[in-house]
């Protein structure tokens, strides 16, 4: 089954002339200098890159979900995972929020921006002591007037530095544990939001922050959504997140061998090239086999999510399944570089670290594996 | 994907095995063989010719019925009943509706498909498996007959059945290229047959197989004398996507077993479906399967649609069939002790799916196939659109490393060849807006595409807007339209400096 057009087609070609312009030749720099710059994200934005899917009404295009498949299987072909990750971060986790969940008032304000490339957000979750255990978040929001007080602190956040707006959870009441997160959207600028950034093992053209609210005091119309409805929100987005880790995962794994590839057909050893030796040709194929399977589920998945339909549990195995394959791909891709695998002046090392971070964020792989047996297993459904 | 009529088909053949097929399947393995007439009731109901025309009592459905069909008989707790409908129908007899005489059509498909006679496939040998350009077995041409000296040995339905669909060799001198087809009476005079003792499947009967002397009447023979490789090279690719099926088909069918155990079975005071460690297990089981699962589906309809995916189909093979074991050996250690015993299921499960990665092709020999298309951008043709002599390597038959290397074979432009074709195309392509060189080293052909028409002129100094580094030979391929100009560019095979958007607009000249 083919899920791409004529026009998709297109629409890659130009994402791709776009890249090698505007992105690769400078991923080194920003690889060491631990961001993207300001510039690209208005760059992103006048190509229409962060509203694929939006509606026109927000200065979106209301493409179908394979233009993002392509943007993202593109962006995991740049080599800097960091930088994918920051346009990731702000297009895929921000801006789903809100327009999931937010006011007119709120799209106008930076959903559209956000579309243009105007503002760049984040999204902060995990918490020091609470990842995907959510029912554990110790920030609190509580009423003040006419505002919100919001005090705690938050972690591992993407754009978490430099973003211009945050979307934050904390508990509106805390006794009813989950059922009790509501969601909130806030200015870089506010008082009492300090963020620090961490040093990380890969992504390291992306910054990731660890965060605290001091009383930081926030108007009623920075709730997103309805109160104590933050959970649900987050829930809903997750098929979305883990089909967007997915398509990274297998798209970053194609990448690599691809670049493995190369590297053997021109490397000899022995006289001849590192393609004529019969076993590292075997390992080359037991890759393209799982990596072609890998892609055609994580299509399928797409192509259901497309029709709306309930893929909690596929999404979560697309994760799981992608993620430990672009670890194994990229494992063997630097053995298939052997010391150059393991020099900077090669790409292969940044693909291997880069990786690494895909069975750890958006839910762990351990994570996946309760959801998909509590669903095969237990039968439970999750709405 | 599966409409209606499909899951009606399916409930129909669910009830259908479930009375003619699993009260007796520990019989049938404690036995090792199967009732002959079991297989006249599956032609009854139309089993065996589920995509096989009306004419010779075919049901004409389409591929997914044939996918039902699969999945259903690999969920009957034995590899071995499996597999015999699967040679019956898939890797046996499409060789004689494909490429056979309308003779042979009506004298033995019709007969496979009423489930009166039995069918094998004989390719491998004592000597030779996946090598099938070196088997032994020779039929030579005597008047109106064959005469066949040789022998077949891991024949699937070979002892009780009743005629195979034989690879043998019509021109000994030759390789592959003597490889003919011919459909041999397991009746006749001069054959002998062995039942082999084996590891799993034990329900089948697995053949050696002698012939002696043995007269084969000269229109048995399936299609044109040494066409039999090509044939073979289609044909395994039914086999191997019907394999893949039954790798997952039965992997599903050890989960859910395995599953069903572990809400029963208690220890410590709870059931073992709570252990985190089964769980996790399990789940990774249940996510690969189910991708494996879809990406068989996705091959099938590909099949469906008449597409020929060599390299697809043993992807499948690969996968399915590697898996399968992986999920047999994690399951049984769900069962602790029970799990060896024969008292349940998966004892034999275990030792049915051994047989996946090494039948219709060993895992080594997808790889190498999957390498070669991989690697080398080695294409395959189907049967009929290829010459008669065999112009590369036989998938099958890899010998050498110096010899599997298409590149090496690869006819090469000359300069002026290249340049005189480049001038044709660019002649017929519109103005390019940009300067473009293709460098082969030495030399170089420069394109200007700036004014109303392209100019080509040769060994230019200028720079150009892009430039493409690539090889005489690959650009003879772009040019011939065997090699993709995206792909070659992905596979490195050419390399770009200066403006990209100009390399991409390769493709409207090369086209």
């Amino acid at each position: 089954m083919n899920y791409f057009t004529e026009e998709h087609n297109q629409f890659r070609n130009s994402l791709r002339d776009f890249l090698q312009k505007e992105v690769v030749p400078f991923v080194d720099e920003w690889e060491k200098v631990g961001n993207p710059p300001r510039s690209i994200w208005k760059k992103f934005g006048d190509m229409g890159y962060f509203g694929l899917r939006f509606s026109e009404k927000h200065g979106g295009l209301n493409l179908d979900f394979f233009y993002d498949v392509i943007l993202l299987e593109e962006l995991s072909k740049i080599n800097s995972a960091g930088t994918s990750a920051a346009i990731g971060a702000h297009t895929y986790l921000s801006l789903s929020h809100l327009n999931n969940a937010g006011s007119e008032e709120q799209k106008e304000k930076y959903l559209k921006a956000g579309i243009a490339g105007d503002l760049f957000g984040s999204l902060a979750i995990s918490e020091p002591f609470g990842g995907s255990d959510v029912a554990s978040m110790r920030t609190t929001a509580v009423t003040d007037g006419s505002e919100w007080v919001i005090n705690g602190s938050k972690t591992f956040i993407t754009n978490g530095v430099l973003s211009d707006y945050l979307i934050i959870s904390a508990k509106t009441e805390p006794e009813l544990k989950q059922a009790g997160i509501s969601l909130f959207v806030i200015d870089r600028d506010t008082a009492g939001l300090s963020a620090t950034k961490l040093d990380k093992l890969g992504w390291r053209a992306s910054d990731t922050a660890e965060m605290a609210f001091t009383d930081m005091r926030v108007p009623a119309n920075a709730l997103l959504g309805q109160e104590n409805q933050g959970f649900y929100y987050i829930m809903q987005q997750f098929a979305l997140e883990r089909l967007v880790m997915a398509i990274g995962g297998v798209a970053g794994s194609e990448y690599a061998l691809q670049y493995g590839l190369n590297y053997m057909r021109e490397r000899e050893a022995f006289g001849r090239p590192l393609t004529k030796f019969q076993e590292l040709r075997h390992r080359v194929a037991q890759l393209a086999a799982e990596i072609e399977q890998q892609k055609q589920f994580v299509y399928y998945l797409c192509d259901r999510f497309t029709k709306g339909e309930y893929i909690v549990k596929e999404a979560a195995m697309a994760k799981l399944l992608a993620t430990q394959l672009c670890d194994k791909t990229t494992f063997e891709v630097v053995q298939f570089l052997g010391g150059y695998g393991y020099m900077e002046d090669y790409q292969a090392s940044r693909m291997w670290r880069d990786s690494r971070l895909g069975q750890i964020g958006g839910g762990t792989s351990e994570i996946m594996k309760e959801i998909i047996a509590k669903m095969a297993i237990d039968e439970i459904k999750y709405d | 994907m599966f409409t209606e009529e499909h899951k009606i088909f399916r409930q129909g053949l669910r009830d259908f095995l479930d009375r003619e097929v699993m009260p007796n399947i520990d019989q049938w393995e404690e036995e090792q063989r199967m009732p002959k007439d079991l297989w006249p009731k599956f032609g009854e109901m139309g089993y065996f010719g589920l995509n096989y025309p009306e004419k010779y009592g075919g049901i004409d459905a389409d591929f997914m019925y044939s996918v039902i069909f699969m999945e259903e008989i690999s969920k009957c707790e034995s590899g071995g009943f499996m597999i015999l409908p699967a040679v019956q129908q898939y890797m046996s007899s499409p060789y004689i509706y494909k490429h056979g005489s309308e003779f042979l059509k009506e004298k033995y498909l019709t007969k496979v498909i009423s489930g009166e006679w039995i069918a094998c496939i004989g390719i491998s040998e004592p000597g030779a498996g996946s090598d099938v350009a070196n088997i032994q077995t020779k039929a030579i041409k005597d008047g109106d007959h064959y005469v066949v000296n040789g022998s077949k040995t891991f024949i699937t339905n070979g002892v009780y059945g009743d005629f195979v669909v034989a690879v043998v060799k019509t021109d000994p001198a030759m390789g592959a290229a003597g490889v003919s087809l011919l459909i041999i009476d397991l009746n006749s005079e001069g054959v002998t047959r062995n039942k082999l003792k084996k590891l799993g499947w034990h329900a089948s009967d697995t053949a050696e197989l002698h012939f002696d002397n043995v007269k084969v009447p000269a229109e048995n023979l399936i299609g044109d004398e040494g066409q039999g490789f090509y044939y073979l090279m289609g044909g395994l690719q039914l086999e191997r996507l019907t394999g893949s099926i039954a790798g997952y088909a039965s992997c599903e069918w050890a989960i859910k077993y395995t599953l069903q155990y572990m809400s029963e079975r208690h220890a410590f005071g709870r059931s073992i479906n709570k252990f985190q460690v089964l769980r996790h297990r399990m789940a990774q089981l249940i996510s690969e399967v189910e991708a494996s699962k879809q990406f068989v589906y996705h091959c099938c309809r590909m099949h469906n649609a008449g597409e020929y995916i060599v390299k697809e189909c043993s992807m499948a093979k690969l996968l399915t069939s590697e898996l399968a074991e992986k999920v047999m050996t994690q399951c049984l250690q769900s069962f602790g002790g029970y799990g060896f015993m024969e008292e349940y299921k998966m004892a034999r499960a275990y030792r049915d799916c051994r047989v996946g990665t090494i039948g219709g092709g060993s895992s080594e020999i997808m790889r190498e196939i999957i390498a070669k298309m991989v690697i080398d951008d080695t294409s395959y043709q189907r049967a009929g659109s290829v010459p008669s002599s065999p112009k590369s390597e036989p998938v099958e038959a890899p010998k050498t490393e110096t010899t599997t290397n298409t590149n090496d074979k690869k006819s090469v432009m000359s300069f002026e060849a290249i340049e005189s074709a480049i001038k044709g195309k660019a002649a017929a392509a519109k103005p390019l807006g940009n300067t473009l060189k293709f460098n082969f080293g030495e030399q170089n052909v420069m394109l200007n595409g700036l004014g109303d028409a392209n100019v080509v002129t040769t060994n230019d100094a200028t720079e150009a807007q892009c430039t493409v580094d690539v090889a005489m030979e690959d650009l003879t391929s772009m040019l011939k339209g065997d090699l993709n100009p995206m792909n070659a560019f992905m596979s490195g095979k050419i390399k770009v400096k200066g403006d990209m958007s100009v390399a991409m607009k390769l493709g409207s000249i090369m086209g």
